[in-house]
């Protein structure tokens, strides 16, 4: 498993205000939709992509088909494929001029992010951007996770985006 | 950053009995983690409540299925044993219970070493049997006693790390690879040894159980047990482990592993089993083993260097004819209890007394400052009798097995001065 210090996942997720989501599905059930939903309800704007469901609404937004169909910048591209696939993906998410590729628990192309780091992106990969921001806010604690952090201070909670991004400044670590 | 959290990277162990999931009150900045004696929590609205009950949100619903005080003492275990979350119930016998329903189905079956509190016998010989799960008696002393019964239809295999009441200590490793090679996990319960003397997910366990009414508490006045998740096991390889790797009618079909991934198996214990079984821990039981897990580094020092002088004490006395002790260096399991747990062997033993079950009886009449009570890892020292109570139901030849044979006494040594502690053991044995 790649390593990352809390302080690089947490200037991501105190920075990022629109996260394109490829791989989303419409299922309820799946990881993939758990993750946009719960973004969203962070004050991230989410934008689905996934061929498949191109043209229809998931969870208030337009599914497009591709990244490079989406009409305004993204900030991150959270990537739920495979490894193999993942490498298109992050080669498009440099394309549209995203600042971050995110790959997903279980997804790893260590050349994809080789291409995407010499390009100025920041890359994280084997990661879930929820339960990382689960961790950092305190809810992880909520079922028992070994979050690995011990806090003086009183953690944030639920309180969103924004409050993350303080913290991360706070700690004088600026954003991206 | 190692999500697998298998070492203490990050902070030592002390530091972690004091803080590992406590953080200051969101709201108040209270300090000390406070008891949120309350049976449920407001929803912000439809929508939230729906993302709750479907698992798509981590939040607190009711405090059957979690609780803010009993999220901090689940954090704070799972950091100390190095798993990746833990699950509290009202016992470690609820524990238990909860992890099994886990894993098994009717007509299936499980490995466990004989060498088991008592209690623990019952439940899987006697209750677990009406269940349709069947266990399969191994010889703790003896990995390859597991491996001979492994088949298709085996579905764990369990161990205490430091066996209680005999004080045997178990190759954890031995049987891990066992475990391994099976293709099933490894479940140790920790209990006697606690996580200061031994962490058991570090030799290959997959899931840790904890009574924490003993030392992990230590105060003898919470009853309390722990499942941790150490985030090791492939649940998704076969399809052995319905529960956790096929689609669960009662949350719209997700899979469980699939969703939570290394923390599956406490997520699992804590949505299926603890939502649908319900022995949830008080807030204030909660709060009590909390509190008493922060001196655990402390007392455990305290307690294994009191049991190591009464032990070296009592195999010289005339009225013993055994001492079953790990950290005596003619102990059968000596040289385990330099592997597993250099710095103690605990502090719950037996020994024999001259003269079989009345001698028994009469020295724990005798005694004045041990307790006479079915219960160890308490500041207290505490005796018993083990043939006349707690291993009274089993058979003579369980009762052997058991390490609880007619002369045997059991004691779990306290804090007290260590000087009180022999001289009221040598009152009692002169009686």
């Amino acid at each position: 498993m790649p390593e990352y210090s809390d302080d690089v996942i947490k200037k991501v997720l105190g920075s990022v205000k629109t996260i394109a989501i490829v791989g989303v599905s419409a299922s309820e059930a799946k990881p993939s939709h758990f993750v946009m939903k719960y973004m969203q309800g962070k004050r991230y704007r989410c934008i689905p992509v996934n061929p498949g469901l191109a043209g229809k609404t998931l969870l208030g937004e337009t599914v497009y088909p591709d990244l490079k169909s989406i009409p305004f910048p993204v900030d991150m591209v959270d990537i739920f494929r495979n490894s193999e696939a993942a490498g298109q993906v992050s080669d498009d998410a440099v394309a549209i001029g995203a600042k971050v590729v995110w790959m997903q628990l279980g997804v790893v192309n260590a050349a994809a992010a080789a291409r995407a780091e010499s390009a100025g992106l920041t890359v994280i990969m084997d990661r879930c951007p929820k339960m990382e921001y689960s961790r950092f806010s305190g809810e992880f604690g909520w079922v028992g996770r070994n979050s690995r952090i011990i806090d003086n201070r009183r953690k944030i909670l639920g309180a969103g985006r924004a409050a993350l991004a303080r913290d991360a400044i706070g700690k004088g670590k600026g954003t991206l | 950053m190692n999500m697998q959290g298998t070492k203490l990277a990050d902070y030592g162990f002390n530091t972690l009995s004091v803080h590992a999931g406590a953080a200051p009150d969101p709201t108040t900045g209270a300090r000390a983690t406070p008891i949120y004696q309350t049976t449920s929590y407001v929803f912000d609205d439809v929508d939230h409540a729906a993302s709750l009950f479907g698992l798509q949100q981590f939040g607190n619903i009711y405090t059957r299925i979690g609780n803010p005080t009993q999220a901090v003492l689940e954090e704070r275990v799972a950091a100390l044993e190095g798993g990746t979350a833990a699950l509290a119930a009202a016992s470690g016998h609820g524990a238990q219970l909860l992890c099994f329903h886990s894993l098994m189905q009717p007509g299936d079956e499980f490995i466990a070493s004989r060498q088991l509190y008592g209690g623990s016998v019952n439940q899987f010989g006697q209750a677990f049997k009406n269940f349709g799960w069947n266990v399969k008696w191994a010889d703790g002393r003896d990995p390859e006693s597991f491996r001979r019964l492994v088949h298709a239809k085996t579905k764990a295999i369990f161990i205490e790390s430091i066996a209680n009441p005999g004080g045997v200590v178990i190759d954890i490793e031995a049987i891990s690879a066992v475990a391994r090679e099976a293709g099933i996990p490894l479940i140790v319960d920790n209990t006697l040894a606690t996580p200061y003397l031994v962490r058991p997910i570090e030799w290959g366990a997959d899931i840790v159980l904890h009574s924490m009414t003993k030392f992990l508490g230590g105060h003898g006045n919470s009853i309390g047990g722990m499942i941790v998740d150490a985030g090791t096991f492939d649940w998704s390889r076969t399809k052995k482990y319905p529960m956790l790797s096929e689609p669960c009618p009662s949350y719209h079909g997700i899979k469980m592993h699939e969703t939570f991934g290394d923390m599956a198996f406490a997520i699992t214990c804590r949505v299926l089993g603890l939502r649908d079984l319900g022995p949830a821990i008080s807030p204030f039981n909660a709060y009590l083993l909390l509190t008493g897990i922060e001196t655990l580094p402390l007392r455990m020092q305290k307690h294994c260097e009191n049991a190591r002088a009464v032990a070296q004490h009592l195999s010289r006395h005339p009225k013993v004819s055994w001492v079953s002790y790990a950290n005596l260096p003619n102990d059968p399991c000596y040289g385990l209890a330099q592997t597993y747990c250099p710095k103690g062997a605990g502090a719950v033993f037996t020994f024999g007394v001259r003269g079989g079950y009345e001698a028994g009886v009469k020295l724990v009449n005798s005694v004045k400052l041990f307790s006479h009570l079915a219960n160890v890892g308490d500041t207290r020292s505490l005796i018993i009798h083990p043939a006349s109570t707690t291993h009274r139901q089993l058979t003579d030849d369980q009762k052997t097995h058991a390490g609880a044979g007619p002369d045997v006494v059991r004691v779990s040594i306290g804090i007290e001065d260590v000087a009180d502690i022999i001289s009221d053991l040598d009152q009692g044995l002169a009686a």
